[in-house]
């Protein structure tokens, strides 16, 4: 009898406890979001992350980009809600690898909201599926392959945006620049097996046969190769007048010193994309990088000219990269559109649903941003780009823009 | 005669036999279509061969070290690569410095003489320790032991490089005085190429004469043969060890200078491709011979750099460059299975034997 008694009191002393420990938590709000929200005490910060490529040789990408979040953040005084904004991330080490491994990490911090990032295709392929399983929201600032943002592709996530232009733009650019303005019917292209640049190349090889050119060579190199003389002997057979090659550092500094000494090759026009938009070209390929062109997105303006202003003031460089417009775009899109779902309590505890925000963003319409006026589509591509070509001058950062030629500064 | 044969031969031999036949045949078939179809011209034949010469030259120093410590120690120093590594990446700022204030344009061969000495002296420099501190303990330990702890070496040092200068690249300067090119038979070379095979060569005759016509060189090939037999007939072993891993670092510091002026960019994990195929190169050419190291690096900087053009192009396969190390690695294979000793290594499987 005594027994049954205590066991009645401890069970009503546990309810009383639990209840009791609920109390404050018994909100007004219940999240009723598909993939669940995020609270956040009325001291804690809100999380925001970054998953870039912030060492190694392709470093200015990520590096860059970050200094655009930076800026952004510091210009709502860093502040949102009156929380204050906790910025942190992974090097994603612009390969699938690293973007697994850092997704990974990301993927299991449950207090983020956002990613900034990937800086490379192949780190979104690896990265994405796990960031998109977790909940969060990623907006890239330089991710370009087109399947990204494919919904038919099995490499498109939901919650996966990018400020960054699709390259299907880019490479069509890129085909109208070589045919149209420089006059040149046979060109070579080379990829390195990334998602990036084989599907730039597609675009760009496609592109240009319809406006009537011949792709003479279509071959490939292993990104950590450094001879490439045995795919440049075999591209100079073709005769090619330009070559296209749109990947990255160091594979492509070793292309543009090679070709230089190549047989056939002396003469041949070389350009890249934006992955080689960066000053360890200059740096790695040394005087050979005399004439060699990328294609890039342009950005101009006053807004943009104040945006440099702020860049310089805060890292004492000029901007080493051309992300940080998309990435200062991208977290001004996320600002807002965590302003917007936001459910905050008196207390000032904050409710963030995820789904909502997804939406949110996929709604953002007429942004107005540094690279231009946004619209989001729900399949993720937000940009508005332009693309402009630059040639590099040995010994002189950044290249100089030479097409389009209304957009030259005169 | 017929019986013992029959007896001697079993079916993974015959199974061996077709797997060389085949890839033999396949080359062959290959080489002829490409050459049918008249694609590369002869001055694109002879500059794929003069850089493969170039890259091999690379290889055969740094096979040097592989093959040097192998005949005494009986043990593959992994940690060579990185010790490749070391020489240049350190000569790189004394490049960018002497570029920086012009002496390497007034002064190309005094200034490249300065970053080779520097080069070597630290690849040589890192090649010793390691032979103090991560070797010489470990001398009576199982063959194991060293080395594996030649691979924790080997990232050890990158890793210390990758913290001490970033995992960033640099680039060597241009050197204007070699900037250029000349005609000889009309085949096109580049100075810059001259200067590789040339040096590698002058290399390869000093080291050979090292070995062969001095009195330490003659020590060294005692302790090859046999280590204890040397060391009661009054030869230092440990010095000759010394020496060496000290010989096999200098080479390898020279080869990083060569290397760089055919790729003129150092990062911290620049050693390890390089390392890999010297290594190869020396088995092919039989480990603990040094001409073998030499005829090894040579066909294998030969083989990767016309290989893939000429065997693969004709059989249709996309990209053929990105199977070069596919090749260098089937013919490593082919050759293992025809003579496992390497092309020159009949000694040694006579010592063993």
């Amino acid at each position: 009898m005594i027994k049954r008694l205590s066991l009645v009191i401890s069970i009503v002393a546990i309810l009383g406890m639990v209840m009791t420990a609920c109390g404050p938590a018994a909100s007004t709000y219940t999240c009723t979001d598909s993939i669940g929200c995020v609270k956040i005490a009325p001291t804690d910060p809100i999380h925001l992350a970054y998953l870039l490529v912030v060492s190694g040789a392709n470093a200015a990408l990520g590096t860059d980009s970050r200094n655009g979040d930076e800026i952004a953040i510091d210009d709502i005084g860093g502040k949102l809600l009156g929380h204050t904004i906790k910025f942190d991330g992974q090097d994603g080490l612009c390969s699938a690898d690293g973007g697994q491994a850092a997704g990974t990490k990301l993927a299991s911090d449950p207090t983020i909201i956002f990613v900034q990032g990937t800086s490379c295709s192949s780190e979104a392929r690896a990265a994405e599926p796990l960031l998109s399983k977790a909940g969060f929201v990623t907006i890239s600032s330089s991710n370009t392959a087109p399947d990204l943002t494919d919904p038919t592709s099995p490499n498109h996530y939901p919650g996966y945006f990018r400020t960054a232009h699709n390259d299907k733009v880019q490479g069509a650019a890129a085909a109208d620049f070589v045919y149209n303005f420089l006059g040149l019917k046979n060109a070579a292209t080379i990829h390195d097996g990334s998602l990036y640049a084989s599907s730039l190349v597609q675009v760009f090889g496609d592109d240009y046969k319809k406006l009537g050119g011949t792709i003479t060579t279509a071959t490939s190199v292993d990104p950590n190769a450094t001879d490439m003389s045995s795919v440049l002997a075999s591209v100079a057979t073709g005769k090619p007048d330009l070559i296209y090659f749109p990947i990255f550092l160091p594979a492509g500094a070793f292309i543009i010193d090679q070709a230089k000494t190549t047989p056939g090759l002396e003469n041949t026009k070389l350009m890249g994309a934006d992955g080689l938009f960066s000053p360890d070209v200059m740096k790695t390929a040394g005087a050979a990088v005399e004439g060699f062109m990328v294609s890039s997105p342009l950005v101009q303006g006053a807004a943009y000219d104040a945006f440099v202003a702020k860049y310089v003031a805060k890292f004492g460089e000029q901007p080493i990269n051309i992300f940080h417009a998309h990435a200062y775009d991208a977290m001004n899109i996320m600002f807002a559109a965590i302003t917007k779902v936001a459910v905050q309590e008196k207390d000032g505890t904050l409710y963030i649903p995820r789904q909502a925000l997804r939406d949110a963003v996929a709604a953002t319409k007429d942004f107005q941003g540094l690279t231009g006026v946004l619209t989001c589509s729900t399949d993720g591509d937000c940009a508005n780009p332009i693309i402009g070509v630059y040639t590099y001058h040995a010994g002189a950062y950044p290249p100089e823009l030479i097409w389009p030629t209304k957009y030259l500064k005169k | 005669m017929l019986r013992t044969w029959r007896q001697r031969v079993t079916l993974t031999d015959v199974f061996i036999w077709l797997i060389g036949l085949a890839i033999a045949a396949a080359v062959v078939w290959g080489t002829i279509k490409t050459l049918e179809l008249h694609l590369y011209t002869g001055s694109g034949w002879a500059d794929l061969t003069i850089r493969g010469l170039a890259l091999g030259g690379v290889y055969a120093l740094i096979a040097m070290g592989y093959t040097m410590v192998y005949g005494i120690l009986k043990m593959i120093n992994f940690a060579h690569s990185e010790v490749f590594m070391s020489g240049p990446f350190a000569a790189v700022f004394v490049a960018l410095g002497l570029s920086k204030s012009g002496f390497l344009d007034r002064q190309p061969v005094l200034g490249l003489a300065i970053i080779a000495v520097v080069a070597m002296g630290v690849s040589a420099g890192i090649a010793l320790l390691l032979e103090r501190i991560c070797y010489r303990p470990l001398r009576t330990a199982p063959r194991l032991v060293p080395l594996i702890t030649a691979i924790g070496a080997s990232f050890f040092l990158q890793y210390t490089f990758r913290g001490l200068f970033g995992s960033g690249s640099f680039g060597y300067p241009a050197i204007k005085a070699l900037s250029g090119s000349f005609t000889i038979a009309g085949i096109q070379i580049f100075n810059t190429q001259a200067v590789v095979i040339g040096g590698a060569v002058v290399m390869m005759l000093i080291l050979f004469g090292i070995v062969q016509w001095t009195k330490i060189g003659k020590a060294m090939r005692a302790v090859s043969e046999d280590k204890e037999a040397a060391e009661l007939m009054g030869i230092n072993v440990d010095q000759i060890i010394v020496f060496t891993f000290f010989l096999g670092g200098a080479s390898a510091g020279a080869a990083g200078v060569l290397y760089t002026l055919l790729f003129p960019v150092v990062n911290f994990y620049m050693g390890f491709i390089p390392g890999i195929k010297a290594f190869t190169a020396a088995v092919l050419g039989g480990i603990g011979n040094v001409p073998g190291a030499f005829l090894g690096a040579i066909i294998l900087g030969l083989l990767e750099s016309v290989g893939p053009n000429l065997f693969l192009t004709g059989l249709g396969i996309p990209s053929p460059s990105q199977l070069k190390d596919a090749i260098a690695f089937i013919v490593l294979v082919l050759i293992l299975i025809f003579r496992p000793t390497g092309i020159l290594g009949e000694r040694i499987s006579r010592d063993k034997a």
